[in-house]
């Protein structure tokens, strides 16, 4: 019986080995050395702040391995040998392989920083890094306060986490607003203020220096580059992205830039070897599509994709339109489609806005200059349907279109105000347009069902 | 704010105390006069009985109603023994007419309600003479108290939004010592409402003069339980605008269940008991309510004249036809989330241990297993009622009206719904009577699955399986599970509450009462990879 060995029990690899258990009765191992069981690493989060104990983040029942015939191997991979097809652990055993799918994620980004290996300092992916957050700051008498580097989604994570214990966070961005490489100005203002109103000391174009030790070894505080102002604290958060987790891969023969390099097959230069998730980088980029993609869905479609492919249906893994979603403290957001941001976008690429005048609302739809070809839309406050977006992005509809049926596509929960009608105003003001919002049709929501 | 707070907490567990501890308070002891008075009243014909009780309780000695209660029911015991014995022993002479002549002594009922209802007559001390100053001192202390407690939480809160910080870090809310010692404190007091009324007696007297004001009557136990109800929903429904008050749905439903509580279920029934007609709770329907066929409430509401007949009628129609058909419509939340006391309860007083319900599959076998059997036992017993109400037998298929009208009583209308049912919430989460025992859940939830045009929708591919809607969902719906595979959910159980929407960080939940097709959409791949399906499916 074929033997398929996954490195790695994230979304990526645990995706992979349920699908290709739905399809054959394979021999499958998944190998992991961070815990034994498949969690939600998003909802680590959620475990600190008190919401979630961490069987809540685990979606299956530990009898649910056994029961699919999974095999679960608890260890740490340290080099493959491609030509015997053997996977070496850390304890020296060996595992063979007919198949292997390398699913080993990301790990935080360090830029060599003075002090970044010291105790109590971390980044947010790991268990082990929960497991180091609540020994260095499980209270705000331990920890008086916190540090955290980098201005990303996982950075304001971490700092909702530190600021439901009620610790004093000073957050250091690099960029003059947050997120901003990303988000229009209108949003990233939005969320600066929020950030603020959570009594979150946010320092922007600010980059850190070095990190300081005290005398047992251990994080006193941080020197800001720009000022020289050292700012005292116990824990330090290093969120400044993500990268792959492919060190153990250095002394092997499979090919790897930052990421472990896959072609549209996800296949490595290696045969019987493929790499999914964080850890894989696409040899040439897919559309607007980074070459390497640290996201939840990606990871579970690449895994999707792979069983496909090792099931002997050779698939193409073929990412459809962009869409994500986070939360910045209390400001639900997604995307749909590509909006980018003042520093990125192109000429053609036209934004319209609107937002609320009291509320933390707001929404950017995109669109082509020229074409008036509906691009993307970002929504902060308002919850939007994916199938609706997913469709009439893959049909190219006009953002007319998109405006006069806009509230097909809200999501909101029942009896929360909708404002369609006053985004729709604001369009036809700007641009001169008469459009007529249609109301909500369950005709043309369920038309493809 | 911490010591607004803290001073409503102190304030709070002052009532609490002194309202727990009005059990001991007062005394209970007999005139002669006023024994005769309430053996005449009741029509008892011993006098053996009289004799048993005024040694018993016709006493200068200051008797708790512990003492009291025992007394009283030993000279039950013992007359009825007395008496027994004489039939037995005239059953054995076959001195047929000496031994029908017995039968008119012995008394009938349960021990502590008979005692309960001699308490109530003749309970003395401060609670029955300061009735409003006790209730202020208990009801108001500790409505106060809670509310200086919870208020302060619009600005402790924070930002508007889902605040669940720590609910897995403190004792109460994560199964500590609090909580074990609020399941304690719950269960020991339905045990008492149910099943030793005259150990509460006490406090009946405190709600004499409202009693009085809204039905013309003195208070009763279930008064009692009734205006304790309203009180708890009020004010724990207070606490549940403030911590989602950013969620237009979480506030009007709210407001409906309470509304429905305090009108419907309190002061319609006691402002038709004070015009003499039968109190009703309009929106209660059976199955839930199971003694609407019971003969005695049959033939209540038929000596009623055109009142007792509407409710009889209502009563049918509810059932019948309003319930199925707001459920094809709504889902069965209307009645469950919207309407429902029980539902009422479990969503306020049970909304901070809702996070305990048990997702294990284990758990949904049992709850499919227990709570059909509870609904083919109400249905049991009811075809047996009223076969017998209407042949004017006893007895159905060898299974005696009584008997299992007393067992269900029992079992499920006292222990599940009561003393488990809510007893338990701090351990195994609010809906526990919801999800394992309530028969017109089980009812509701045959036509939801079956027939109706609601579900939850997940919004395509963007569930990150974080686990906050399997945690938060009361029922013990696995919601992450069908949201990962961004499959609509169309479950039986579900009392659409709409938590699962509101703790998901992504937005990925909505509840929806759409189109009736394409609600069940098994999903081969999600949203996000482009694959031609149905070349995926024909390769199959």
């Amino acid at each position: 019986m074929e033997h398929i060995v996954i490195i790695g029990n994230g979304i990526a690899g645990v995706t992979a080995a349920r699908h290709i258990r739905k399809k054959s009765d394979k021999k499958i191992t998944i190998i992991s050395a961070e815990h034994p069981y498949f969690f939600s690493r998003t909802a680590l989060m959620y475990v600190y702040m008190g919401h979630l104990k961490f069987e809540h983040t685990q979606p299956y029942e530990n009898w649910f391995w056994k029961k699919n015939k999974i095999d679960l191997h608890q260890g740490f991979v340290t080099n493959i040998d491609t030509d015997k097809k053997e996977l070496i652990l850390s304890d020296e055993t060996t595992i063979s392989y007919d198949k292997l799918i390398i699913a080993t994620g990301s790990k935080p980004n360090k830029f060599g920083w003075k002090g970044e290996d010291l105790p109590g300092v971390m980044g947010l992916y790991h268990k082990q890094d929960l497991e180091n957050l609540e020994k260095f700051a499980p209270n705000n008498e331990v920890c008086k306060r916190a540090v955290i580097v980098g201005g990303g989604l996982i950075g304001i994570e971490l700092a909702e986490m530190l600021r439901s214990r009620k610790i004093p966070v000073t957050f250091l961005v690099r960029e003059n607003s947050f997120w901003n490489g990303v988000l229009p100005a209108q949003e990233s203002e939005m969320i600066n203020k929020h950030i603020l109103e959570h009594h979150i000391d946010l320092r922007l174009n600010t980059n850190l220096k070095e990190i300081i030790a005290d005398e047992n070894g251990r994080v006193k505080s941080v020197i800001i580059d720009e000022t020289g102002e050292e700012i005292p604290c116990n824990i330090v958060g290093l969120t400044a992205g993500v990268s792959p987790n492919i060190d153990f891969l250095k002394n092997t023969n499979i090919a790897c830039n930052k990421g472990v390099l896959v072609n549209r097959f996800l296949e490595t230069n290696i045969p019987d070897i493929y790499a999914i998730g964080d850890c894989a980088e696409q040899q040439m980029a897919i559309g607007n599509r980074r070459n390497i993609e640290a996201v939840w869905y990606t990871g579970r479609m690449m895994g999707e994709t792979v069983a496909q492919s090792i099931c002997g249906k050779k698939t193409e893994y073929k990412p459809g339109n962009w869409f994500n979603s986070a939360k910045f403290l209390d400001i639900e957001y997604q995307t749909y489609g590509w909006v980018f941001s003042e520093k990125n976008k192109s000429d053609n690429e036209v934004h319209f806005q609107w937002q609320h005048a009291s509320e933390n609302k707001c929404i950017t739809i995109s669109f082509d200059k020229n074409s008036h070809e509906f691009l993307g839309i970002n929504t902060f406050g308002i919850r939007m349907r994916h199938e609706i977006f997913d469709r009439w992005l893959s049909e190219k509809k006009s953002v007319a279109f998109v405006l006069e049926f806009l509230a097909d596509a809200n999501f909101d929960p029942e009896f929360y105000n909708v404002h369609e009608a006053e985004i729709v105003a604001k369009f036809n003001q700007e641009m001169g347009t008469n459009i007529q919002l249609k109301k909500k049709s369950w005709k043309r929501i369920f038309s493809k069902v | 704010m911490k010591f607004i707070k803290y001073l409503g907490l102190t304030l709070f567990l002052i009532g609490f105390g002194i309202f727990n501890s009005a059990i001991f308070f007062g005394n209970f002891q007999v005139s002669q006069q006023e024994l005769e008075a309430y053996i005449s009243e009741k029509g008892y014909k011993s006098e053996y009985l009289k004799k048993a009780l005024s040694d018993a309780i016709v006493t200068d000695e200051q008797l708790s109603i512990f003492e009291f209660s025992s007394r009283v029911r030993t000279a039950f015991e013992t007359s009825n023994n007395y008496h027994n014995k004489l039939i037995s022993k005239y059953d054995s002479e076959k001195n047929w007419d000496k031994k029908n002549e017995q039968f008119q002594y012995t008394v009938f009922g349960k021990p502590h309600s008979l005692s309960y209802n001699l308490a109530k007559k003749v309970g003395k001390g401060f609670l029955k003479n300061q009735p409003n100053l006790a209730w202020w001192l208990t009801f108001g202390l500790g409505i106060f108290g809670a509310l200086l407690f919870i208020l302060p939480n619009v600005i402790l809160l924070g930002k508007p939004g889902i605040k669940n910080d720590g609910i897995y870090l403190e004792s109460a809310t994560n199964r500590g010592w609090i909580a074990w010692l609020v399941l304690v404190y719950l269960v020991t007091f339905y045990l008492l409402l149910y099943f030793m009324p005259d150990y509460v007696v006490n406090w009946t007297f405190i709600f004499d003069p409202i009693s009085n004001f809204l039905n013309g009557g003195n208070a009763s136990q279930w008064f009692v339980y009734g205006f304790l109800y309203c009180v708890i929903m009020i004010v724990m429904g207070i606490r549940m605008y403030i911590k989602y008050r950013h969620n237009k749905y979480q506030i009007v439903r709210t407001t409906s269940v309470l509304f429905f509580q305090i009108v419907f279920a309190f002061l319609i029934p006691e402002i038709m008991t004070s015009l003499n007609m039968p109190g009703y709770d309009f929106k209660s329907a059976f199955p839930l309510d199971y003694d609407f066929f019971f003969e005695w409430n049959i033939k209540s509401l038929q000596s009623s004249g055109a009142i007792g007949v509407f409710i009889l009628v209502w009563g049918i129609i509810l059932t019948l036809i309003i319930v199925p058909v707001m459920v094809y419509f709504f889902g069965k939340r209307w009645y469950c989330s919207w309407v429902c006391g029980c539902g009422g309860l479990a969503e306020t007083l049970g909304d901070p241990y809702r996070q305990h319900s048990d997702k294990s599959l284990n758990a949904w076998k049992l709850e499919r297993w227990l709570i059909h059997s509870v609904l083919l036992f109400s249905l049991l017993m009811t075809v047996v009622t009223l076969y017998c109400y209407f042949s004017g037998t006893s007895s159905f298929i060898g299974i005696k009206s009584q008997w299992i009208k007393d067992a269900y009583s029992f079992l499920i209308g006292a222990w599940f719904a009561g003393v488990i049912g809510t007893g338990f919430y701090p351990i195994f989460g609010n809906r526990v009577w919801c999800r394992f025992g309530c028969p017109l859940a089980a009812y509701l939830g045959f036509v939801q699955r079956f027939k109706s045009r609601f579900r939850i929708t997940t919004n395509g591919g963007q569930c990150i399986s974080c686990g906050n809607c399997s945690t938060y969902c009361e029922q013990g719906i696995d919601v992450r599970a069908y949201a990962q595979k961004g499959e609509n959910i169309v479950r039986s159980s579900c009392v659409g509450c709409g938590i699962c929407s509101a703790v998901c960080p992504r937005g990925v939940l909505k509840l929806e009462n759409g189109p009736e097709k394409g609600r069940i959409n098994p999903t081969e791949i999600l949203l996000g990879n482009d694959v031609d399906l149905i070349k995926l499916l024909n390769n199959q």
